[in-house]
C-alpha cells in the first residue's frame, strides 16, 4: 500500500459518482450496525430493550449494565463479572505474544541469512502448521497438556498458543528479512561478527514495522481465540469464553444489555490495537502473508 | 590449544543457526505432525472417553458417513462456505473498485469497512444474535417503525438460520477482502489504463478484461484465506446458534467438538477431524507449494 494516492485513472460521470458515494455509505452504514446497537443498548436499563427499540438511543442513560459485566454478572456459576477472566486474557495474551514474535524473528533470520539444505522443506513444513485445522490436534494436546500438569492452566494456553503461532510469526519475519541485502551480513561477518550480534546490530534495528504486524497479529488471535480457550482452559478461561458463558446462559432473565456491555469489554483491547496499529497491520498483511 | 579454541568456535558459528531454529521445528514435528498422526490413529480404534489402542479399521469412517449429523454438517458447510467465499468476493471487490475512484474520505471509510476483522466471533456472534431475534431485534424494530407486517425469524427457523451465520461472517470479513482487492488495485501500472481508455474501452470493458484478470493473485489468495476461515468456523456458530435450532447449523467443526467431548464419542470425533484436515490439505497443499515453488526461483 505504498502508493495509497495513486487512484485509478478511470473517469466516472457525475451520475455513477452519487451511485459509487450511495453503495459506499451503505455498506458504511452496514459495518457501523452492530457496534452501534452494541453501544447504544449497553447504555439502556433492560426494559428500554425488551419494551423498546434496539435502535433507539436510550431514554435514561445508566452504566449499571457495565458495572454488571464487569463485576457482578454471572458466569457459569459464580457471580465474578468478567474480571477474572479479563484478566486470565491479558496474563496469557502477553507471554504468547512476545516469545512467539521472538522465536519467529530468529527463525526469520536463520531461514534466510544462514540458508542449508532443505531449509525450504523446514519452512513448508511450519508453514502448514498454520493452516491445519485445529480439531486435528485438540484430543493429542488435551492429552499432553494433562501429562504436562498444565492442563485447565494459564501456562498450558500459553504454550498452546505459542506453539500455533509460530508459523505464522516465522513466515513473516522470513518475508520481511528475505529483502534485506545478505551482502551486509556477509560483510559484517568478514569484520568477524557472530550469528547473534549480527541479528542484535543489523537486522534488530530495521525489524521495526514487520515485529509490529507480528505483535498485532499475534494479540488479535490469541485474544480472540474461542476453540483453545474453550477445550484447555478449565478454570483459566479466557475473555471470549467466559463472554460466551454469560450470553448463552439459560438460567434467569437475559440481560441483553449487560451481554452487549460484555461484548463491548471483549472487542476493547483488539479494536484499541487496531486503532492505534491498524494501518501498519494491514500494509505488512499485503506485504507479508498474501504475497511475499 | 588457541587454534582449537578457533576452531571450536567456527564450528559453532556453523552450528548456531541450526540451533536456534531446531527448537521450533522438533515443537512443530512433534505438536503439529507428531499430533496428525495421534488423531489419524485414533481414528482407526475403538475410543470413547479416553484414548484406546484396540484396531476397528475403517469403522468410525463408515459409523460416521452413516450418521445425519455428520451429513447435515457437510451439506452445511458446503452452502455456507460457498455462499461465504462468494459473497464476500463480490462485495470485497466492489468496494474496493468503488473506493479506487478517488474517493473523498477513502481514509474514514476504509478503517470502518475494516474494524469488524479485529473482533472476536464470539463478540460479532453476540452481537448479530440479538439484533436478528425475532423478539427484540430487527423485526420488531421494523415493526415498531410501521412496517407491521415485517417478518424475520431466520435465525430461529431450521431452515433459514444457515443464513445468519453466513450474514454475520460476510460482515466481519468482507471488509478485510476489500483490502485485499485494493492493495491489488493499487498496484497496477496506471498507464495500462490510459492505453486502454485511448483504444476506446468502456470503464466496464476495462475491468472485465483488464483490471479483473490483473488481480488473479488477490483472488486467489482471498480464496485461500476464506475457505480456510469458513471450514476452521466454530466460534461464530456457536456464539450465533450454538449449532440449532436442533441440529439446523451443525458444521464439522462443531460436530467435532461434541463428538469427541461431550458424546464420548472420540473415535468418530477423530476421524471427523481426519476428514476436515484432508478437505484443507487438498486446497493448501498446492497453494503452498506453488507459493514456495515460486519464489525459490
Amino acid at each position: 500500500m505504498s502508493a495509497v494516492t495513486q487512484d485509478t485513472a478511470v473517469s466516472t460521470g457525475r451520475a455513477t459518482r452519487v451511485f459509487l458515494y450511495l453503495i459506499l455509505i451503505l455498506f458504511a452504514l452496514f459495518y457501523l450496525l452492530p457496534l452501534y446497537v452494541m453501544g447504544v443498548n449497553s447504555l439502556k436499563p433492560l426494559p428500554e430493550i425488551t419494551g423498546g427499540n434496539m435502535m433507539a438511543l436510550p431514554q435514561t442513560w445508566t452504566l449499571d449494565p457495565w458495572r454488571s459485566a464487569w463485576s457482578t454478572a454471572q458466569i457459569g456459576v459464580e457471580p465474578t463479572g468478567l474480571r477474572p477472566y479479563f484478566l486470565n486474557s491479558i496474563l496469557m495474551v502477553v507471554p504468547a505474544v512476545a516469545i512467539s514474535t521472538i522465536v519467529g524473528a530468529l527463525n526469520g533470520y536463520v531461514l534466510t541469512k544462514w540458508r542449508f539444505r532443505g531449509d525450504t522443506w523446514v519452512f513448508g513444513l511450519m508453514l502448514f502448521s498454520c493452516f491445519i485445522p485445529f480439531q486435528i490436534i485438540l484430543i493429542p494436546m488435551a492429552v499432553v497438556l494433562g501429562k504436562l500438569g498444565l492442563a485447565g492452566s494459564v501456562p498450558g494456553l500459553i504454550l498452546v498458543h505459542v506453539v500455533y503461532g509460530i508459523g505464522f510469526t516465522t513466515l513473516y519475519f522470513r518475508n520481511y528479512y528475505a529483502s534485506f541485502p545478505t551482502e551486509l551480513i556477509r560483510a559484517a561477518q568478514i569484520d568477524g561478527a557472530g550469528f547473534f550480534r549480527i541479528f542484535w546490530r543489523i537486522l534488530l534495528p530495521v525489524s521495526g514495522p514487520i515485529a509490529v504486524v507480528s505483535v498485532i497479529w499475534q494479540f488479535t488471535n490469541i485474544w480472540n481465540d474461542f476453540l483453545f480457550g474453550v477445550s484447555f482452559g478449565g478454570t483459566s478461561q479466557p475473555m471470549t469464553v467466559a463472554l460466551n458463558n454469560l450470553v448463552q446462559s439459560s438460567t434467569g432473565v437475559k440481560e441483553y444489555n449487560v451481554h452487549f456491555a460484555g461484548a463491548i469489554l471483549a472487542a476493547l483491547p483488539t479494536l484499541f490495537v487496531y486503532i492505534v496499529a491498524g494501518r501498519y497491520f494491514v500494509r505488512g498483511l499485503m506485504a507479508g502473508s498474501v504475497k511475499g | 590449544m588457541a587454534a582449537t579454541e578457533a576452531d571450536f568456535r567456527t564450528k559453532l558459528q556453523d552450528w548456531l543457526p541450526k540451533l536456534v531454529l531446531a527448537p521450533s521445528f522438533a515443537v512443530t514435528l512433534l505438536f503439529v505432525y507428531g499430533f496428525i498422526l495421534f488423531t489419524v490413529v485414533l481414528s482407526f480404534t475403538g475410543s470413547k472417553m479416553l484414548p484406546r489402542y484396540d484396531w476397528v479399521g475403517f469403522e468410525n469412517y463408515q459409523k460416521l458417513f452413516a450418521l445425519p449429523a455428520w451429513n447435515t454438517a457437510l451439506v452445511n458447510i458446503a452452502i455456507f462456505a460457498t455462499l461465504y467465499i462468494v459473497i464476500c468476493t463480490l462485495i470485497g471487490l466492489m468496494l474496493a473498485i468503488f473506493l479506487d475512484q478517488k474517493i473523498r474520505g477513502e481514509g474514514m471509510l476504509r478503517p470502518i469497512y475494516l474494524y469488524p476483522m479485529a473482533l472476536s466471533f464470539i463478540v460479532t456472534g453476540t452481537a448479530w444474535k440479538w439484533f436478528l431475534d425475532p423478539g427484540i431485534g430487527l423485526q420488531r424494530i421494523m415493526q415498531q417503525w410501521g412496517w407491521e407486517s415485517f417478518t424475520f425469524t431466520w435465525i430461529k427457523d431450521g431452515e433459514m438460520a444457515l443464513y445468519t451465520i453466513v450474514i454475520a461472517a460476510v460482515w466481519q470479513t468482507s471488509g478485510f477482502v476489500m483490502a485485499m482487492f485494493l492493495a491489488g488495485l493499487r498496484g497496477i501500472d496506471n498507464e495500462i489504463l490510459k492505453a486502454a481508455q485511448i483504444d476506446g474501452a468502456s470503464n466496464w470493458q476495462l475491468y472485465r478484461r483488464i483490471v479483473i484478470p490483473l488481480l488473479r493473485p488477490a483472488f486467489l489468495s482471498a480464496f485461500v484465506i476464506l475457505s480456510h476461515l469458513a471450514i476452521k468456523s466454530y466460534d461464530l456458530v456457536i456464539a450465533l446458534t450454538g449449532g440449532g435450532p436442533g441440529r439446523a447449523t451443525e458444521m464439522p467443526a462443531t460436530f467435532m467438538y461434541s463428538y469427541t467431548f461431550t458424546r464420548n464419542q472420540m473415535g468418530i470425533g477423530a476421524s471427523s477431524a481426519v476428514i476436515m484436515l484432508m478437505t484443507i490439505a487438498a486446497i493448501m497443499v498446492p497453494y503452498l507449494y506453488a507459493e514456495l515453488k515460486e519464489k525459490k526461483a
